[in-house]
């Protein structure tokens, strides 16, 4: 799950939470004693928060939780490896767990799993594989999923004439747009007025934007096109997880890219450079119409203030489906911590219905037990929010996984850098083939 | 020290001898004393570490493992990668920038600071950019230059101009990055010239004020042939520290948009922390960058002569 990184400080909290035994001694087999916990998401916090004071009156064991902002998190975790102070408990992600367990920095649970006769089965289908890495040992329980939507100015969308109908009803294709297209024309209008569907519309002069483009440049595509790439017939990899093959040279996914960051040059969407940050504010500055982000930023779309959210899912896409990464984040066990069984007794109470419904009444992620779920969905919908659109992917339409190789750091790298390029018009799709090659060559190793 | 030598057939050496000794030894066992503290911080913090460094640039070694021998692999792979030779131009754009701008402005504050004034605070208010630290200086400027709601892009818009992408600009955002670290570091390489400035001896401006001669006629034949050794010593010091610009590109693009801001050290930073977490190759191009910072130096050291003056 990509969460939102508020500007470029580094939010660090410390909560030092129920110290109760004091923790001496007890390295090792036993479960007691103090264990660190590191999360990224400053607004799940108070969820843990509220897990751990639980879990401490359950044992010997009190959880000291650590919250950094996601660009400085993985860093520090880095860092944190390398120097031996790791935390003993983290939440890991997808893309990031191959390079740690290959790394031999994150702890292989089954054996943990098989003593305890811990049953994975109660998970959503589809969260607890992809954890399981190419030597097919689990490195980390699911603790929550996420998909992502369209986030709009139920204002503005009133103001163009259209209804949240026209969004749920949309369907693209990477030639014209589709509907989709016309929709996001609809809402963009120039500073004299005219909106991006009328004549004279001025594309140089755009005063609002019918869809912003968060400044996150990922091989997964998830903060940006991730949502029309997965209604082509078309995925990352020959394989996923654990593929060695991308497939950025498909001449569909290239023409779908091309699609997407031209909705600049048509005056629709902001160019390069214009939004340093992210949807959220983006909308609340009331320059953009709509704009993707995932479940987790729900609150933050919400809270905006005197601006009014809805939520819409993505169009329908060639595919006939509409479609969204399926993601899910999960706690693993660091190798270098000294309270292995503590933390294992910690990672078991994350993935337990105790703790995913304390997390579901916060409102702020979606559960990974289906059970927790549906509680958390009672939650938003009591704050008046709908967030069904991230159930409809499941329910009509496609989810996939976010692409999962080794060596993600790299290709992260030489992916952000190609599409950056040709949303900065310094080139055009067509040269994701040589990224593609550069990315093949390097997981061929 | 030793004790005597047997052949004197004593158990003690006299007093004489023993000073005599001493003597022959000069101040060395003083000067050993006084050089010991910095000689441990250079050995544990400098030495070793270089040392080190040049040893995992000859290995595969990642962040958490060691790695084994693999001879100029690294090296190779280094002259193959065009990140690398991309960070390598945008560095020395940024040098270019950075010490050619400051240095101008520099020598024109301290001149301005020597000729005009003598008040303390005046200098004082010259140096405080520098007391703010760099990643502090880089949010700032982040937040003045931001394009939607950066100060300086509401002026600039009031003024009745196009609101200008600071960072987000491919073209721009190395000036920019340049000017914010002039910014910081004017007022401290301006002290470090006037420094050289008050070596210049007084009656030589009167002199030539004598002779009639102007205030850019005296900068040119006395202030700039005497400030030569300073400057020259100023320009090595702040070249270095300007090639190993980091923590501004850190904090304001990371080295985007698209590589146009990814400069050597930040390069070298993500290849050892975040991208493949490789040390060995992450040491080879620091190894690289030390072996050009210190070719320059010391074709800068002799070109300017440096140690010699001319005053003497």
């Amino acid at each position: 799950m990509r969460k939102t990184a508020h500007l470029a400080v580094a939010g660090s909290l410390v909560l030092a939470l129920g110290a109760c035994s004091g923790g001496d001694g007890a390295a090792g087999d036993e479960a007691s004693g103090e264990i660190t916990y590191w999360l990224w998401d400053s607004n799940q916090l108070p969820a843990y928060q509220a897990c751990a004071e639980d879990f401490a009156e359950t044992g010997d064991v009190s959880v000291k939780i650590e919250q950094f902002a996601w660009d400085d998190y993985w860093t520090k975790l880095t860092a944190s490896f390398v120097g031996g102070s790791g935390p003993d408990v983290f939440v890991d992600h997808l893309s990031k767990y191959g390079e740690f367990a290959a790394q031999g920095q994150v702890v292989a649970l089954d054996e943990m799993i098989q003593a305890d006769a811990f049953d994975t089965g109660v998970y959503a289908d589809g969260l607890l594989e992809p954890w399981q890495y190419v030597d097919g040992s689990t490195y980390g329980l699911p603790k929550d999923w996420d998909t992502t939507a369209f986030f709009y100015n139920t204002e503005m969308l009133a103001d163009a004439g259209l209804t949240a109908e026209d969004l749920w009803t949309a369907d693209w294709n990477p030639q014209d747009g589709g509907t989709f297209e016309d929709v996001v024309a609809r809402l963009t209008v120039d500073t004299n007025g005219v909106r991006g569907d009328e004549e004279g519309f001025d594309a140089s002069s755009v005063a609002v934007y019918g869809m912003g483009i968060n400044p996150n440049f990922e091989e997964t595509g998830q903060m940006q096109w991730a949502n029309f790439t997965g209604s082509l017939d078309w995925d990352y990899l020959d394989s996923n997880p654990w593929g060695t093959q991308y497939r950025f040279d498909d001449p569909q996914l290239q023409e779908a890219i091309d699609w997407f960051y031209g909705l600049a040059d048509k005056g629709y969407a902001p160019s390069a450079g214009v939004f340093s940050d992210e949807t959220p504010t983006q909308l609340g500055s009331g320059k953009v119409a709509m704009g993707t982000n995932g479940s987790w930023a729900t609150g933050s779309f919400m809270e905006l203030d005197g601006v009014d959210v809805g939520i819409a899912p993505g169009p329908v896409g060639p595919t006939g489906e509409r479609a969204s990464i399926f993601n899910g984040v999960a706690d693993s066990i660091s190798a270098s911590s000294s309270k292995q069984a503590a933390a294992w007794e910690w990672v078991k109470y994350l993935g337990s219905s105790e703790c995913q419904d304390v997390v579901a009444e916060h409102a702020v992620v979606f559960p990974a037990i289906p059970g927790s779920a549906e509680n958390a969905l009672a939650a938003f919908d009591e704050k008046g929010w709908d967030v069904s659109a991230f159930f409809s992917y499941e329910e009509e339409g496609r989810t996939f996984l976010a692409p999962i190789t080794l060596h993600s750091g790299e290709v992260n790298a030489i992916a952000s850098v190609a599409l950056e390029d040709i949303y900065l018009g310094n080139t055009d799709a067509s040269s994701l083939t040589a990224a593609n090659d550069s990315i093949n060559a390097l997981l061929e190793d | 020290m030793s004790a005597a030598p047997a052949a004197t057939g004593r158990a003690r050496p006299s007093p004489g001898t023993r000073r005599r000794r001493l003597q022959g030894l000069g101040d060395l066992p003083a000067a050993l004393v006084f050089i010991l503290p910095a000689t441990v911080g250079f050995v544990a913090f400098l030495l070793w570490p270089t040392l080190r460094g040049i040893w995992l640039s000859l290995t595969d070694s990642t962040a958490f493992q060691p790695g084994g021998f693999v001879g100029l692999a690294n090296y190779e792979r280094m002259v193959a990668d065009p990140v690398f030779w991309n960070a390598f131009r945008v560095t020395i754009w940024y040098v270019v920038l950075n010490i050619g701008v400051q240095t101008v402005l520099a020598v024109l504050v301290a001149v301005l600071m020597h000729r005009l004034t003598r008040s303390m605070i005046v200098r004082g208010i010259i140096l405080t950019p520098y007391l703010v630290s760099n990643v502090v200086a880089a949010m700032l400027f982040l937040m003045l230059l931001d394009y939607q709601l950066g100060f300086v892009n509401e002026v600039v818009e009031g003024l009745g101009w196009d609101r200008v992408m600071f960072f987000g600009d491919q073209s721009l955002v190395i000036p920019t990055i340049a000017m914010v670290n002039v910014w910081r570091h004017l007022g401290y390489t301006a002290l470090l010239v006037f420094a050289g400035l008050q070596t210049i001896p007084a009656n030589l401006y009167e002199a030539g004020r004598v002779d009639g001669a102007s205030e850019l006629r005296m900068f040119r034949e006395i202030t700039m042939p005497l400030l030569r050794p300073y400057l020259g010593l100023v320009l090595i010091v702040t070249m270095i520290g300007s090639f190993q610009v980091f923590d501004t590109v850190s904090v304001t693009t990371q080295g985007g948009p698209a590589n146009a801001s990814n400069v050597v050290q930040y390069y070298i930073y993500e290849v050892a922390f975040s991208r493949g977490y490789d040390f060995g190759y992450a040491s080879a191009m620091s190894v690289a960058l030390m072996v050009v910072l210190a070719t320059i130096s010391i074709v800068q050291f002799r070109a300017t002569r440096a140690n010699q003056n001319d005053m003497a």
